[in-house]
């Protein structure tokens, strides 16, 4: 091979996206079956052993639907959406560190697709855009409820992008860097940011869950009184890629939030136990995995436990409580390393 | 030699591939059924009823000029936290000086009630006490 870096980067995101695509597939099961057991329902059990090829059968089921385009929608803004939508939702994990290095057939690897210098603006900048995906999909479906649900999602998203950022300066603070191998390697040991900036943390992860519309936010898709918002016209393998960029992002929002405040792939014990390189490499990467189980899980067990805000509630918790909390997080920040110093 | 966004754009470009595959084998095995009644908005079962792209309100808009500042000012919160550490209290000071100047704007969106959104008022409904059935028999009788 003329130019293994190349071939070796080709691969690298060919893997990670068969792997993702086929955990938010997984992830949609699992949400299923959790929900099913918290309401004390069986959930889907009979496509293959436990239901394990119900997603395949959904794919299956999606792809052979018509699609149905409203009259007097506007046609390529409707099919535009979604695909912006899963492209925005799978290009944020492009600079997500899973692992450190490991050496494969000779060749030293990095375990990142790319490690941009400006990872955190990158993140910020890509969560931006994926509003444009809901709200255009609001605006070309030409009904008033998908209108009323983009405008909704569009302005829900933008107040919390501002909490969003804020929580992470504290980090950026502490890391003295925007890369986020750096902020992972910042972390080793037991000096995981979760322990030292606990409200950014808790910030971080409430603006999350409103960036993605999942459940205590989910407004933009309120079935009451919305009947789905911003996806009611869409049927089909389109419905799927909204529906698959949702759990995407739920992914994606899961590993940010563990490379940010958990650590990332570092385990403290890990590195004692003098293993060789190679397993050490396969045990962070199992370890980043794992935390990210862990958040998802968390992510699905709120979404069916606990009940919708109200609009002015949630604009209210945005805008009064989260900013001001936020910027007061970012200045005793700035002090306590000022003392330290 | 490819660069870091080199290989963030190759990424896009295979997500892309992925995306495109599965909408063209979609648009091949999917019947193609219309009529004219199916191609109609959803409005609940009934006819669509006038143009669907309403007048909203005016809060979204004051929301989204709210925001542009608020960003903005994140973004030149960005550079100041990665040289924090080496710039001191300097850079704590002069970024007092910039957070207090736009807390003031802050503030005075707040009072004026930019932030404030419509609360549903919740309309209870009053019953009417209806008296015991044997003080009313004994009404009854007295009369």
């Amino acid at each position: 091979m003329r130019n293994p870096e190349m071939f070796i980067s080709l691969i690298k995101i060919v893997v990670v996206l068969v792997i993702m695509l086929t955990a938010v597939a997984y992830i949609v099961l699992l949400e299923r079956r959790l929900a099913a057991a918290i309401q004390n329902r069986i959930g889907p059990n009979r496509v293959g052993w436990q239901g394990f090829l119900q997603p395949l059968a959904d794919v299956l089921k999606l792809v052979l639907k018509e699609d149905i385009v409203p009259k007097s929608a506007n046609k390529f803004i409707h099919d535009l959406a979604p695909v912006i939508s899963i492209s925005v939702a799978l290009t944020t994990f492009a600079v997500v560190p899973f692992g450190d290095h490991i050496t494969l057939f000779g060749q030293n690897i990095k375990l990142q697709i790319a490690s941009v210098n400006v990872g955190i603006l990158y993140i910020l900048a890509l969560t931006s855009l994926g509003v444009y995906g809901v709200t255009l999909s609001g605006w070309a479906s030409n009904n008033k409820y998908s209108l009323l649900g983009g405008l909704r999602s569009s302005a829900q998203m933008i107040s919390y992008e501002l909490a969003m950022g804020l929580s992470i300066i504290g980090v950026v603070m502490l890391a003295g860097s925007l890369e986020l191998d750096k902020i992972v390697q910042a972390q080793a040991g037991w000096k995981w940011n979760i322990f030292l900036q606990p409200i950014g943390f808790i910030t971080f992860v409430v603006a999350a869950f409103a960036e993605t519309n999942r459940l205590p936010f989910d407004l933009p898709e309120a079935e009451p009184e919305l009947v789905a918002g911003y996806h009611t016209e869409y049927s089909g393998l389109k419905f799927g890629l909204f529906y698959l960029s949702e759990y995407a992002n739920m992914l994606t929002s899961c590993a940010i939030i563990t490379t940010l405040f958990l650590g990332g792939w570092q385990l403290p014990f890990l590195d004692g136990l003098g293993l060789p390189d190679f397993w050490l490499s396969l045990f962070h990467v199992g370890a980043f995995c794992l935390k990210v189980g862990v958040v998802l899980l968390f992510f699905i067990v709120i979404r069916w436990t606990i009940p919708r805000f109200r609009y002015d509630q949630l604009m209210n918790l945005g805008w009064k409580v989260m900013l001001p909390l936020t910027i007061a997080n970012l200045l005793a920040t700035g002090f306590v390393i000022l003392l330290f110093e | 030699m490819l660069t870091e966004f080199g290989r963030v754009f190759i990424f896009l470009i295979i997500g892309a591939i992925f995306v495109a595959g599965g909408l063209i084998t979609a648009w091949l095995v999917r019947p193609h059924r219309w009529y004219p009644g199916k191609l109609t908005s959803y409005e609940c079962g009934e006819e669509p009823v006038g143009d669907s792209w309403v007048r909203f309100n005016i809060r979204f808009y004051v929301v989204a000029l709210i925001f542009l500042i608020f960003d903005v000012e994140i973004v030149f919160l960005f550079p100041w936290a990665v040289v924090y550490q080496k710039l001191g209290l300097y850079a704590f000071i002069e970024m007092m000086i910039f957070l207090a100047i736009l807390l003031v704007g802050y503030a005075y969106v707040w009072g004026k009630g930019d932030l404030d959104w419509d609360k549903p008022t919740p309309h209870i409904p009053v019953i009417k006490k209806q008296k015991p059935v044997e003080q009313a028999y004994a009404e009854e009788v007295t009369v």
